[in-house]
């Protein structure tokens, strides 16, 4: 009994080197600058046209920010990164269709409109 | 007889071999992810069937001033409200991941301390939540129904028949309140999780059993709730 809980301990403690507490404040100001990046495009540079971006420009940068902000947390706070690689993969994996769907939709939907009009 | 073992007899070693779990993840916190994964599928259906929706639509209200009023505060800070939310979720995301630094370490006053801010971290996003429904109910939308019409016309930034916005506007409120909804549902339960969590921890069920497992694998769930709440950030309030 106490040799199993040894071992689990043991392993326990190779599994989390990964995250200490000055890598968790790290994500933290990652994960709010980004944000405040989103922030600073929705409320100043769209409405002001500020680089030319407009709304049809901002969408992909959102999409993009947002998928970094799912990598911080999935990767970091959810300890994923440091997961056995088939973990990660048996998690990640089937997320991409889910991705494939979103792009499936999308393009569809823009065929959708033209169908309304 | 040969005291050497042949290559077929020596005991196979590699993490696919048997006897033990390939990916050295305990039972609990691998169910925890697969759990995790199965949700994903549910609100990526809900957000992708809102994505289908929105872009296919010919005017749609635009969130810049759907949510533009910080209750109590000012009517006219858009976005300012969701972010503050945002800020609450992310934050209690942080609180969460040190209680389960902590709990490696088997500090349990700390574990304690960073759990109970995570809670109150979840009920104050929970209260904000409130305040966001109500402002939205208080302006006729609910599920299944929408403003007057010279009203509703005043949360387009573009010019539409009566018809096409009270259309999308109805899909619009269906979708804001189920989606968030089914969010905030996901919160509450977090939030009753990590109290039973904690108090197990002060009862001191985890120091007996000699690891803090538990308190990760409610990380995992809270992270998750974190994670969900930043796309329906994105795609509600930003795109």
């Amino acid at each position: 009994m106490s040799e199993t809980a040894h071992t689990e301990h043991t392993e326990h403690a190779g599994e989390h080197e990964g995250m200490t507490k000055k890598r968790i404040w790290n994500v933290f100001w990652v994960l709010t600058a980004i944000t405040s990046v989103e922030f600073i495009i929705a409320l100043y540079l769209v409405p002001h046209e500020v680089f030319g971006m407009t709304y049809h420009a901002a969408n992909p940068i959102y999409i993009v920010l947002t998928l970094a902000k799912a990598f911080f947390i999935v990767g970091y706070f959810m300890h994923l990164k440091f997961e056995k690689t088939g973990l990660i993969f048996a998690i990640v994996v089937p997320v991409l269709f889910i991705i494939g769907l979103i792009l499936v939709l999308t393009n569809e939907s823009h065929h959708w409109i033209d169908l309304r009009m | 007889m040969s005291t050497s073992a042949t290559q077929i007899d020596e005991v196979k070693t590699t993490p696919w071999a048997g006897g033990r779990s390939p990916f050295s993840v305990e039972y609990g916190k691998i169910m925890m992810w697969f759990f995790l994964l199965s949700d994903a599928f549910t609100f990526s259906s809900l957000l992708i069937s809102y994505g289908a929706l929105r872009f296919s639509s010919a005017a749609w209200p635009a969130p810049g001033i759907v949510f533009k009023a910080f209750p109590y505060v000012s009517e006219n800070a858009p976005l300012v409200f969701v972010g503050l939310m945002t800020f609450i979720l992310i934050m209690s995301s942080v609180t969460m991941v040190l209680a389960v630094e902590a709990g490696h370490r088997g500090a349990k006053k700390e574990v304690v301390r960073w759990m109970l801010l995570t809670i109150v971290g979840g009920l104050m996003f929970l209260g904000c939540q409130a305040l966001e429904w109500t402002h939205l109910h208080s302006e006729g939308f609910w599920w299944g129904s929408v403003p007057k019409i010279d009203e509703l016309k005043n949360f387009y930034d573009v010019t539409a028949t009566p018809l096409v916005m009270t259309t999308y506007g109805h899909q619009f409120a269906n979708l804001f309140f189920t989606i968030t909804g089914f969010h905030g549902f996901h919160v509450f339960s977090g939030v009753v999780i990590n109290i039973i969590i904690t108090i197990n921890v002060l009862a001191g069920t985890y120091e007996k059993r000699g690891s803090y497992l538990m308190v990760e694998k409610v990380g995992l769930y809270w992270h998750f709730v974190d994670l969900v709440w930043v796309f329906v950030f994105t795609f509600f309030y930003l795109v």
